[in-house]
């Protein structure tokens, strides 16, 4: 098959074929990224311009390196906080980027909807890089990425996801993601952190983290984002780490081969223990790594894929 | 100056009238009702095929004169009220300058007699500045013209103001209309909260912060003996609440309006912020609720919240978008298809849209007994429109309603006797 969309806005509207071919193109990847010299020319002439408008080390400089390594010419733009108060509209500041005659804009934004906004108004390639509280669809195909690697196959494993399911873009992207390829995912936080109608997405919620992780295959948590909360959803960060953090043995619960991952940047000692943390089941870091060849895949898929070496 | 409106349909729910009629205007005045009047030297309008019903009365609009002439003005607002058919209209207090003094009252009133097209009927603030703090002057404000009072678009949000506010504005005998809305329980949101707002990633509104308002806003009512009017109830327990109160004698109406009887919070896949309005669309049991109190009369009136906004205040991420849409121009059409829908008959949509309204709001229109003034509607229920936004007539194009195609428009908008609209 080939599959060469004009924007990866969301995983929602990704069939199951188009994700296991993205994790596909990305295996392919992923070799490039050990080698002495990191570097192909796939993407030589090509202009990537990341736009975050919000904070980013980790997801920026994961497309920023997996541009530069396909030879992408990389460009960061760092807008601060709202749109409005910064007097430029975002459609104002997506035009002026275009004027410039990008290929792909990698956006982050802190509206729901921003990179459909921006897809709909722009000729470039948009690439969701996280939306709000909407979805992070790279993040998630990195995490299946890196499932499937540990686990061989994601059909039929259990996967519990647990914190602030809320405010989180991440966790919309995995349920659809996982779902799609077969896991069955459970979800648990305190009820504050718990939206209606999440099940309907497809996973079960419990409101307690022993229930969520009993016999799970892996087990991810959630950074607990205090930015992202108007009011606050907890008593303390101690009530917190008490009920809802992975740590002591609680893993004991979960599969004794289940793996731990992060979407990062962790928070030792409230979500997630120290121990565990730097335990063997963690593979967070993997996860790290991965997200870089999952990114060349989608930047390549997105300039063409297949058509870029007819083009040369 | 004579007209003869000859052969239509005369639906008047005011006066119990739904038969063919003709109908002679003198002076601006309605003369006549009958069968086969003799022209003699009136001038004739053929009504053949057509509805002739009382000018609409839409008793609940924004037209952002003074201070937002950007988004509309007295003019293009009731310019479209009058492409709407609607003949009559109450306009919201959250002007700049906010309209809590007789000044702007005045402004106002003098405005749409002198350069507009429908009567305005304007609708002061309960408190100055609409800052929730002093009453404002009711008694000066009413003689001035005002029919109601608001702090609509904001919450009054002590409850110790609502009752005096009730109690003073029941002194001089008109209404409160009560925008139900704790604030604490929006805390940001931007669209109804449910599976859609969890999906979209959106923050959502939760039906409790219409509804708590709602259940103490009726209970204001009920110590004081004061005229409640629940502005755009929007969720099945509004409705409730008011049937409720209602049945106990509580002195309570309420109004719904079209996007809240015809769409859902489906509507908002897309970000569209021409789907995100104050309350916001609600749940399908929602739209079945409000359509439910509009069949039994729970529900009073057919309203607009016509709240236009200029292109660059809806044109942004949803979040930060403003809230409302304009309806003026789609209010009869989106009434009419309640009727071809069963929901409603004809008789009791045209009482929605006029003698009830006007009964409300205390004005002498909405009727086409003899001696009422001249306000008539002349409408093609059949023919078949599509909606586009970029000929409204209002200024601002933020419709829920584009490219939709509408069954039944207003084809001649008589006001006083005197044609403001044609087509």
């Amino acid at each position: 098959m080939s599959f060469n969309p004009k924007h990866i806005l969301g995983i929602k509207d990704l069939s199951t074929d188009e994700i296991n071919f993205i994790l596909d193109t990305a295996d392919s990847f992923k070799e490039i990224n050990t080698r002495q010299i990191k570097k192909v020319p796939t993407l030589r002439g090509k202009t990537v311009v990341n736009l975050f408008y919000e904070a980013s080390t980790r997801t920026r400089t994961s497309f920023e390196i997996a541009g530069k390594r396909l030879s992408a010419d990389t460009v960061n733009i760092s807008a601060s906080g709202s749109s409005v108060a910064k007097g430029e509209t975002l459609e104002d500041t997506a035009k002026n980027i275009q004027a410039m005659h990008p290929d792909i804009i990698v956006m982050r934004h802190g509206a729901s909807g921003a990179c459909q906004y921006l897809a709909e108004r722009l000729d470039c390639s948009v690439i969701n890089a996280g939306d709000g509280m909407h979805e992070h669809p790279s993040q998630a195909l990195l995490d299946a990425f890196t499932i499937r690697q540990h686990k061989g196959s994601i059909e039929g494993l259990t996967v519990a996801i647990v914190g602030d399911i809320t405010h989180s873009r991440v966790v919309r992207s995995d349920i659809y993601c996982l779902s799609k390829l077969g896991a069955k995912v459970r979800l648990a936080g305190p009820g504050t952190m718990l939206p209606p109608g999440i099940e309907k997405l497809g996973c079960e919620v419990f409101n307690n983290l022993e229930d969520a992780i009993r016999d799970a295959d892996v087990v991810m948590m959630l950074r607990i984002q205090r930015e992202r909360q108007g009011t606050p959803l907890i008593p303390s960060v101690r009530e917190y780490a008490r009920f809802f953090g992975l740590n002591g043995n609680k893993m004991d619960l979960a599969k004794k081969d289940a793996i731990v991952m992060h979407p990062g940047p962790i928070n030792r000692g409230v979500e997630l223990g120290t121990a565990i943390a730097d335990g063997p089941q963690n593979v967070i870091l993997n996860q790290v790594e991965n997200g870089v060849a999952v990114r060349m895949a989608l930047l390549y898929l997105v300039a063409g894929g297949e058509k870029l070496q007819e083009d040369c | 100056m004579k007209i003869l409106i000859k052969s239509g349909r005369v639906v008047d729910p005011a006066n119990k009238l739904d038969k063919k009629l003709d109908i002679l205007v003198v002076d601006g005045k309605i003369a006549e009702l009958a069968a086969n009047i003799d022209p003699g030297n009136a001038e004739v309008i053929n009504a053949a095929g057509l509805i002739v019903t009382p000018g609409l009365v839409d008793m609940h609009t924004h037209l952002r004169d003074p201070g937002y002439e950007y988004k509309e003005d007295i003019i293009s607002g009731t310019r479209a009220a009058a492409a709407g058919g609607v003949t009559s209209l109450a306009c919201m207090p959250n002007t700049s300058p906010v309209n809590d003094s007789l000044a702007v009252t005045q402004y106002i009133i003098t405005k749409a007699k002198e350069q507009g097209s429908a009567n305005v009927f304007p609708i002061g603030s309960i408190t100055k500045g609409m800052n929730g703090e002093l009453l404002a002057e009711m008694g000066e404000l009413k003689e001035g013209g005002c029919v109601g009072f608001s702090d609509d678009g904001l919450p009054v949000i002590n409850g110790e103001m609502m009752r005096r506010g009730l109690e003073y504005a029941n002194t001089f005998g008109v209404p409160i209309f009560t925008h139900a809305e704790d604030l604490s329980l929006v805390a940001g949101g931007s669209m109804n909260e449910g599976s859609v707002s969890t999906e979209l990633g959106l923050k959502g509104i939760p039906w409790v912060a219409e509804d708590a308002v709602t259940a103490r806003d009726i209970m204001l009512a009920e110590l004081t003996g004061a005229h409640l009017h629940v502005c755009h109830v929007s969720t099945k327990g509004s409705v409730e609440l008011v049937r409720h109160a209602k049945a106990r004698g509580v002195r309570v109406t309420c109004e719904a309006t079209p996007h809240h009887f015809m769409l859902t919070d489906e509507a908002v896949r897309g970000y569209n912020a021409n789907f995100k309005m104050n309350p916001p669309l609600r749940t399908q049991e929602d739209v079945d609720a409000v359509r439910a109190g509009l069949a039994d009369g729970t529900i009073d009136a057919i309203a607009t919240d016509h709240a236009p906004h200029h292109i660059d205040e809806k044109n942004v991420e949803f979040a930060i978008a403003m809230n409302g849409v304009v309806g003026l121009e789609t209010l009869l059409p989106l009434t009419l298809k309640l009727v071809a829908e069963k929901v409603l008959d004809l008789s009791k949509a045209i009482a929605l849209l006029t003698c009830q309204p006007a009964e409300i709001l205390g004005i002498d229109r909405g009727t086409l007994a003899v001696g009422a003034v001249a306000d008539i509607t002349l409408i093609n229920p059949n023919k078949e429109w599509t909606v586009e936004a970029d000929k409204l007539h209002s200024k601002s194009k933020n419709t829920s309603f584009d490219g939709q195609t509408m069954r039944g428009y207003a084809v001649r908008t008589i006001l006083a006797g005197k044609t403001v609209f044609e087509r």
